[in-house]
């Protein structure tokens, strides 16, 4: 069976994970049906101890599934950000790098 | 388009005829190819919605794996039936990850006999079937009757689930280890981890480089975790209206 650590810890990392995406600021994360669903079903399942009961390793499973996807996403979109966000140098970058400066065209080029 | 910007203020889910819906403001979501989006499953369109409630200023869709899974279920671009789907799944196996093996580096090969014999071990004894691996360039030599096993293990699952199993298997290059997810065996970052078993001894060789294997990395995780919590969501008999799933 999956090593899948405690399952206090997978949902205090979930709320945090849903606290990061909640995009728009002025509607509280807990107010969302993610947050809610979730916390509902841990309480239903009573996943905080140690058990071997089996729709309690299927819900533990599904939340760390889901905590791996939205950390996973929130980390690939910063390094998207960091390293691929930027769009191409301009011309004048371009030519910036190696020193030089592109010559002043007063009646445009050609 | 890559990105556009948000133009809805609320995300919301209600329950229509065809199961449950993604309400952006006063409009219903829709597929790619028009169809009403509709999800068998209330906590699949929860995490959806929540997909699009995350969207800051633009729009990411290559960050939507969830939504993007349910409108390939919808639209069925490939055009492929039950069977069809299940033949690639199963085609994967005679070249899965875990059975290619190298002879050299000798460290890499003891790398890959020790993290991925486990694995197979698991696979043939939980499906009792043979796999075994292979050095040769024509990879491992796949019984027909395992091929067979597999083919009636995926029949047993409906159709929006195989295309996330699918989906998966062709992320991990791994039938092996798309089932040690879909039974619970192993963790997404334990499946990636084993797919990039390669990738990952050279890292320890020679470095990590950021902007592409820990890139690569995250993407490969949230790829697996979309399509492994798709795949279960799609197959609980406690939330998932049957009448709805078409197979």
């Amino acid at each position: 069976m999956a090593a899948l650590g405690s399952p206090l810890r997978t949902l205090r990392g979930l709320l945090r994970e849903l606290r990061y995406a909640s995009g728009r600021a002025g509607r509280p994360y807990r107010d969302t049906s993610a947050y809610q669903h979730i916390v509902a079903a841990f309480r239903a399942h009573r996943v905080t101890s140690e058990k071997l009961c089996r729709a309690q390793q299927e819900l533990h499973f599904q939340a760390a599934t889901y905590l791996c996807l939205l950390r996973s996403v929130r980390e690939h979109t910063a390094l998207h950000q960091e390293y691929h966000g930027k769009g191409e140098r301009s011309p004048e970058e371009v030519a910036g790098l190696v020193g030089f400066r592109l010559p002043q065209q007063p009646g445009g080029k050609g | 388009p890559l990105e556009r910007k948000r133009f809805y203020q609320n995300v919301s889910i209600s329950q229509g005829e065809g199961g449950f819906e993604i309400n952006l403001d006063h409009r219903k979501l829709k597929t790619p190819q028009a169809k009403l989006f509709t999800v068998p499953s209330e906590a699949l369109a929860i995490a959806v919605a929540t997909e699009w409630d995350s969207q800051k200023d633009t729009i990411k869709f290559y960050t939507m794996h969830l939504t993007t899974l349910c409108n390939t279920a919808l639209d069925n671009p490939t055009q492929r039936n039950k069977m069809q789907l299940i033949r690639a799944a199963v085609k994967f196996l005679e070249t899965d990850t875990v059975c290619y093996r190298v002879e050299e580096p000798a460290a890499l090969a003891e790398l890959q006999k020790n993290e991925w014999d486990p694995v197979i071990a698991w696979a043939e004894k939980r499906y009792n079937v043979a796999i075994g691996s292979s050095t040769s360039i024509l990879g491992p030599n796949i019984p027909a009757s395992t091929k067979e096993t597999f083919v009636s293990h995926l029949a047993s699952y409906n159709m929006w689930a195989l295309q996330g199993i699918e989906y998966v298997i062709t992320q991990l290059k791994s039938l092996i280890l798309s089932m040690g997810l879909i039974d619970r065996h192993i963790t997404v970052e334990k499946a990636v981890l084993l797919s990039r078993l390669e990738e990952e001894y050279q890292i320890q060789r020679w470095g990590n480089v950021e902007w592409a294997h820990d890139y690569d990395l995250c993407e490969l995780r949230a790829r697996a975790a979309a399509g492994t919590l798709f795949v279960h969501l799609c197959s609980e008999s406690s939330t998932v209206k049957h009448k709805l799933l078409q197979d």
